[in-house]
C-alpha cells in the first residue's frame, strides 16, 4: 500500500446523497479535488453546489456516500470539526464579525493566551504575519468592517491559511469584488495553489473559471455531471453541461412563427437600464400580445433587470418607457399605477403574505380598485376570487390561509393577484420555479393566453426549454448586459446557449453548428 | 444560491385537531372561563352587576384600550413602550392647562393630541429612520414621563372640574365612562378593520412587508399610522386616568400599562412578529389577566405571588406560541 497522505487526490466525495424533508437535493454526487488543484464547482440554481459544500464543511451531515480527505474516510459534525480536519470555507458575503479587528476575527476562537489572559502582543503579530504571506499589509487593529470587501475576503483567507487549511472552499468570492481586486484574489489563489494548498472555486462568471481552474466538477439536478479538465471542454460545451441540453440532442421547442403585435409601437421599451451592481446596461421592448423573454446566466442581471422596470430597485441609468409614457417610475405604486405587474421569483419572501386568506391575498394588489368611499366591496371581491379560482383551477377555499396551500396553488394565487389589476405588461420572474410539472404546464399555457388576449409578456426563466418554448424573441443578458436578441427564427436552447456562454450573436461553427444555418 | 432545502416546504392542511393552535387561539377564553366559574362559586358578590361593570370591567378598561392600540403596533411587527408614559403625559398636560384655567373643550382634546404626536413620533422614528421599535419606543418611554413630570413640576394637584369628574366617576348607558369607550372604540376598530382596506393593509405590512411593498401599499405609512393610533388611544386613556384620580400624578399615572398591554396581546395568542390582529382575544387578554390577580390577590394571596402567576401564565402562552403551526 503506498502512503495515502502523499498519493491520490486529496478529496473524494462519492455517491453523496441527501434529502430534505422528501426533497432530493443530491443524488449520486461526486466531487475529486487533487493535490495542490484549483477545481471549478459549478451549476444552476437548485443544482446541488450549496449542498454539496455544506457537507464538505460539516453544515449539514450527509444520508449516503462517502468522503474521503487524504484517502481516509470523514463525517464532519460542525464547521469547527471540519477546520480541525484543514476544510475550511470562504463565503461570499464573508462571515467573520465586523466590529472586532482584523487580528481578532483571524484568531477568533482560538485567541493566544499568556497566563490566562489575552496576548494581544502575540495575537497582532501572527495576524500580520498571516496577511503578509497574502502579500497585504494593512492596520490589523481597525475594525475589519472598516476595510473593504477584498480585504475582508483576505482576512478571512488569512484565517484560513493560518489555521492550516488543506482545502478552501471559495463560494462566490469575486461576486462582490471589482475588476482589480478579482486579479489580487487570483495572485493569491495561485501562491496559495503552489505552497500546496487545493481549492474548490464556485463562480458563475464562465471567463473567471477558465483564467483559475485546472478542473471542474459540473451538478445538476443533485448529480455531479461532468468532472473534467476544463481545457477539454469550450465554453459552449460547460454551459451545455450545466443545463441539461447536450448540443446533439437539442430538439427545437421554438413557436414557428412569433406571435402578431397588437400594436406598432412597444407597450414597454426599456433603453439602457442599469441598477448597480448587476445590471449595467440592458435595453429590450415588449409588444402588446408578444411574449418577450430574458435569458442569461445565474447573475447576469435578469431579475434585476425586472426589478428595476418596476420600481422596486433603483434604476440608476438609462429609461423605460411604458405605453409610450416616458415618466419615470419610481416605486412599485408607480409602476402599478402605469399598468406593469410584477410576479417576483421569491414566492415565500415577496409574494404570500402568509397569514392572509387565499381571497385577502389574491386581491391585495386590487384593493384600492375595490374600495368606494372607503369601503371595500367585499361582494366584488368575493365575485373576482372565485372567478380567477374557477379560471386558473386554483385548487383552494377563498378563505384558507394561503400557507396551507401547494407551491403551484399559491403561484396561482399571485398570478391572480397580477391579472386582476388587468396589467398592460406582465413581468414574470421564474414563474414556474419551484412548482410542480402540471402547474408549470398550466401556467406557460395561460401565459400564452394572455399574449393573444393582447398583454404584452416579459418572461425570465433560467428553464431554456421554457423561454424557447413560451417566447417571440429573447434578449441574452450576459454580466449586467444585454448582449444579443435572438428572434424567433433563430429561437433554439442551443442558440441561447451559445450567446450566453460567449455573448456572441452566432456561435462559432465548430462549437455548435447552427441548424437553422445548415438548412440555408 | 438556492437549493432544494431553501424551497418552501408543501404545508397541507391538518384535519385532526391541532390542540396547540386551539389553545393559543382560545386558551385565554378559556382560563378567563374558568377564573369565572371559580369566582361565581368562592367569592361572595362576585356575580353582583355593581362588582363586575364597576370594579372589575372598570379596572381592566383603559388597560385594555392601551392593549387594542398596542395590538395595531405588534401587528405591524412593532411594539411600543412608550404608551404608559403617553398616557401620564396627556393626563398631566391635560391637567396643568385645567389648573391654568383653560376650558375643558379645549384641555381634554389637547391630551388627546398628546397622544396622537408621541405616536406620530415614534412611528416617523420607525418607519422613516428605520429605528428598531423597541429601542424608537423606549424614546418617549423614558422621555414621556419625564416630560410629564416637568410639566406637573412633579406636584399632585387635585382638579376640580365637573367634567373630569364625569370621565372618572360618570355613567352612560348604565356603563362606566371607561367600559362605555371600550366598547366604543372596539366597535371602531373592528369596523374600520373589516370594512375599509386598512386591516388588510396592516396584516400584510406586518405578515409580508416586502410583498407589502410590491403590490403598492405605502408600508411606511401604514406603520406609521399603527404608532398614531396606539398613540392616540393612549392620549384618551390619560384623561380616563386623570378623571379615575381626580389629581395630576406625573409618577404612577399609566405606571407598567405598556406591560400589562404587552402580556395582553401575548397570552391573546398574537403572533409578536407580527401579521396578525385580534382585538377580541386581546380584551379577553386583558380581562383574564386582570381578573387572575385579583381572584389570587381576593383570596389572600399576597400581590407579588399573584405576580409570579401572572407571569407563569405568559411564559405559557409564549411556549404555546412558538409551538403551533400559525405562528410563522
Amino acid at each position: 500500500m503506498t502512503d495515502p497522505k502523499t498519493e491520490g487526490p486529496l478529496l473524494q466525495m462519492r455517491g453523496v446523497t441527501k434529502s430534505f424533508r422528501g426533497a432530493r437535493a443530491l443524488d449520486d454526487a461526486t466531487m475529486t479535488v487533487g493535490r495542490s488543484q484549483i477545481r471549478a464547482l459549478i451549476g444552476q440554481n437548485g443544482a446541488g453546489k450549496s449542498t454539496l459544500i455544506k457537507i464538505l464543511t460539516g453544515v449539514y451531515r450527509r444520508d449516503g456516500g462517502e468522503v474521503l480527505l487524504d484517502g481516509r474516510p470523514v463525517d464532519f459534525r460542525s464547521t469547527a470539526e471540519a477546520q480541525a480536519g484543514g476544510v475550511v470555507t470562504i463565503y461570499q458575503e464573508v462571515n467573520l464579525v465586523p466590529k472586532l479587528s482584523v487580528a481578532e476575527n483571524i484568531f477568533l476562537g482560538r485567541f493566544p493566551k499568556r497566563r490566562g489572559l489575552v496576548d494581544w502582543a502575540t495575537m497582532r503579530a501572527g495576524a500580520r504575519d498571516a496577511l503578509a504571506k497574502l502579500s497585504l499589509d494593512i492596520d490589523v487593529t481597525r475594525p475589519l468592517g472598516s476595510y473593504r470587501v477584498a480585504t475582508q475576503q483576505m482576512t478571512a483567507i488569512a484565517r484560513a491559511v493560518s489555521l492550516e487549511a488543506r482545502l478552501l472552499v471559495l463560494d462566490e468570492p469575486t461576486s462582490s469584488l471589482a475588476e482589480r481586486e478579482v486579479e489580487t484574489l487570483f495572485g493569491v489563489m495561485r501562491s496559495l495553489r503552489d505552497s500546496g494548498v487545493s481549492m474548490v472555486f464556485v463562480s458563475h462568471r464562465m471567463d473567471e473559471l477558465y483564467e483559475i481552474c485546472e478542473d471542474v466538477t459540473v451538478l445538476r439536478d443533485g448529480r455531479t455531471v461532468a468532472e473534467e479538465p476544463l481545457a477539454s471542454l469550450n465554453q459552449y460545451e460547460l454551459v451545455s453541461k450545466m443545463l441539461g441540453r447536450a448540443a446533439e440532442q437539442v430538439a427545437s421547442g421554438a413557436r414557428a412563427a412569433a406571435r402578431p403585435r397588437q400594436q406598432a409601437e412597444p407597450v414597454l421599451a426599456v433603453s439602457g437600464a442599469a441598477s448597480a451592481p448587476r445590471l449595467k446596461d440592458a435595453s429590450l421592448a415588449v409588444y402588446a400580445g408578444q411574449v418577450q423573454g430574458v435569458a442569461g446566466l445565474l447573475g447576469s442581471g435578469r431579475s434585476e433587470l425586472l426589478r428595476s422596470i418596476f420600481g422596486a430597485d433603483p434604476l440608476d441609468g438609462g429609461t423605460v418607457v411604458v405605453s409610450s409614457d416616458a415618466a419615470p417610475i419610481r416605486t412599485p405604486r408607480e409602476a402599478i399605477a402605469a399598468r406593469l405587474a410584477f410576479l417576483s421569483e421569491d414566492r415565500r419572501a415577496e409574494g404570500i403574505v402568509p397569514h392572509l386568506s387565499v381571497r385577502d391575498n389574491l386581491t391585495l394588489a386590487l384593493l384600492p380598485k375595490l374600495t368606494r368611499r372607503g369601503i371595500v366591496d367585499r361582494k366584488r371581491q368575493k365575485q373576482i376570487v372565485t372567478d380567477y379560482i374557477a379560471r386558473l383551477g386554483i385548487k383552494a377555499q377563498a378563505d384558507q390561509p394561503i400557507v396551507e396551500l401547494s407551491g403551484g396553488n399559491q403561484q396561482k394565487v399571485l398570478l391572480a393577484r397580477w391579472l386582476a389589476t388587468e396589467p398592460a405588461v406582465l413581468l414574470l420572474d421564474e414563474p414556474t420555479r419551484g412548482i410542480d410539472v402540471s402547474a408549470k404546464a398550466e401556467i406557460l399555457t395561460l401565459v400564452d393566453k394572455l399574449a393573444a388576449d393582447g398583454m404584452g409578456v416579459l418572461l425570465v426563466s433560467s428553464e431554456l426549454e421554457e423561454v424557447v418554448s413560451a417566447c417571440d424573441d429573447v434578449t441574452v443578458l450576459r454580466d449586467g448586459v444585454s448582449v444579443a436578441r435572438v428572434d424567433v427564427e433563430r429561437l433554439s436552447e442551443e442558440s441561447l446557449m451559445a450567446v450566453m456562454a460567449s455573448g456572441e450573436a452566432v456561435p462559432s461553427a465548430d462549437s455548435a453548428p447552427n441548424k437553422d444555418k445548415s438548412d440555408d | 444560491m438556492t437549493d432544494l432545502a431553501t424551497r418552501p416546504a408543501e404545508v397541507s392542511a391538518l384535519r385532526r385537531i391541532d390542540w396547540p393552535t386551539m389553545i393559543r387561539r382560545y386558551g385565554a377564553a378559556a382560563v378567563l372561563a374558568l377564573l369565572v366559574i371559580f369566582n361565581i362559586i368562592f367569592t361572595e358578590n362576585f356575580l353582583d352587576l355593581r362588582n363586575i361593570l364597576f370594579v372589575q370591567l372598570r379596572q381592566a378598561a383603559p388597560t385594555a384600550i392601551v392593549a387594542l392600540g398596542m395590538a395595531l403596533v405588534i401587528a405591524t411587527g412593532g411594539i411600543d413602550l412608550s404608551v404608559g408614559a403617553v398616557v401620564a403625559l396627556s393626563g398631566q398636560v391635560t391637567a396643568v392647562f385645567l389648573l391654568d384655567g383653560v376650558p375643558p373643550l379645549v384641555a381634554l382634546p389637547i391630551g388627546i393630541l398628546v397622544g396622537l404626536a408621541a405616536g406620530l413620533f415614534n412611528g416617523t422614528l420607525v418607519s422613516r429612520f428605520g429605528i428598531q421599535p423597541m429601542i424608537a419606543t423606549l424614546v418617549l418611554f423614558t422621555a414621556g414621563r419625564g416630560l410629564a413630570q416637568v410639566v406637573t413640576g412633579g406636584r399632585i394637584q387635585t382638579v376640580n372640574e365637573p367634567i373630569v369628574e364625569f370621565l372618572g366617576l360618570g355613567v352612560i348607558a348604565g356603563l362606566p365612562i371607561s367600559v362605555f369607550s371600550l366598547i366604543v372604540i372596539t366597535i371602531a376598530i373592528i369596523g374600520v378593520t373589516r370594512f375599509t382596506p386598512a386591516g388588510t393593509k396592516l396584516l400584510a405590512v406586518g405578515g409580508n412587508e416586502r410583498a407589502a411593498g410590491l403590490v403598492g401599499i405605502r408600508t411606511k405609512w401604514v406603520k406609521t399610522m399603527a404608532y398614531v393610533v396606539a398613540g392616540g388611544l393612549a392620549g384618551y386613556v390619560g384623561l380616563l386616568e386623570l378623571g379615575r384620580i381626580q389629581a395630576s400624578d406625573a409618577t404612577n399615572a399609566g405606571l407598567n400599562m405598556e406591560l400589562d398591554a404587552i402580556a395582553a396581546v401575548a397570552v391573546a395568542g398574537t403572533t409578536l412578529a407580527g401579521g396578525t390582529f385580534s382585538p377580541g382575544r386581546t380584551i379577553i387578554g386583558v380581562l383574564m389577566l386582570r381578573l387572575l390577580q385579583n381572584t389570587l390577590v381576593a383570596h389572600g394571596i399576597p400581590r407579588e405571588v399573584a405576580q409570579i402567576a401572572q407571569g407563569l401564565i405568559i411564559v405559557a402562552a409564549i411556549y404555546l406560541l412558538r409551538r403551533s403551526r400559525d405562528a410563522r
